[in-house]
């Protein structure tokens, strides 16, 4: 799965640590996710969504059926 | 919010409280333990009532032990208890193959020496910390 976490974290100049403590995560967590070795779970795919405005299609996108 | 700059604060800070506490239960369980196993022999001559207590007190610190383990992989984020539970189907499957493996070789008569249960505990204690690193190293 792909997903767009790094540019809209470094879009507001987040660090890893800074977007992982508004998700409740740790920043390996978050680095996990960003590199593509971790999919997130919906719960967390929503929060991600929440806090950055957007619809958890924009963020993460399958790559099956890209 | 980002004038936050530690990694994941009020995780962070769970996390190390339930660290702390389970490490505290494991340590009286094992000492609860060492009680048990040696204060028959070398304190109260194998008397049954202190044995009995000792035991009891055991597996009671044991079951405190167990609930401070479960709160500490509750506290944990989703990646970590991924992490934690590869760790711990790797050393079940280790442990249960490699004890049964090494009971057939005593029960068979093929090594000298009964099986020993320190040694499979030792083994699954070893295969879960392989485990845990692999996984860290993976997610890093």
């Amino acid at each position: 799965m792909k997903n767009r976490l790094k540019v809209l974290r470094a879009e507001r100049d987040w660090t890893q640590a800074q977007l992982a403590s508004e998700l409740d995560v740790s920043r390996q967590t978050i680095n996990a996710i960003e590199t593509g070795k971790f999919d997130p779970s919906l719960p967390l795919a929503f929060k991600a969504a929440r806090l950055f405005g957007q619809s958890i299609e924009d963020i993460f996108q399958d790559e099956a059926g890209a | 919010m980002h004038t936050q700059t530690n990694d994941a604060r009020p995780r962070a800070a769970l996390i190390k409280r339930n660290t702390l506490r389970l490490g505290y239960w494991t340590l009286a369980w094992v000492l609860s333990m060492a009680v048990a196993a040696f204060g028959p022999k070398f304190i109260w001559d194998f008397h049954t009532l202190p044995t009995v207590t000792a035991i009891l007190i055991n597996l009671g610190i044991g079951v405190g032990m167990i609930l401070a383990n479960k709160q500490h992989l509750q506290g944990l984020d989703e990646l970590q208890q991924k992490i934690q539970l590869e760790a711990m189907a790797l050393s079940l499957g280790v442990g249960l193959v490699g004890g049964l493996g090494y009971s057939l070789l005593d029960t068979t008569k093929l090594i000298s020496s009964d099986a020993e249960i320190s040694h499979l505990v030792i083994l699954m204690s070893l295969t879960y910390l392989g485990g845990v690193i692999a996984g860290n190293r993976r997610y890093k």
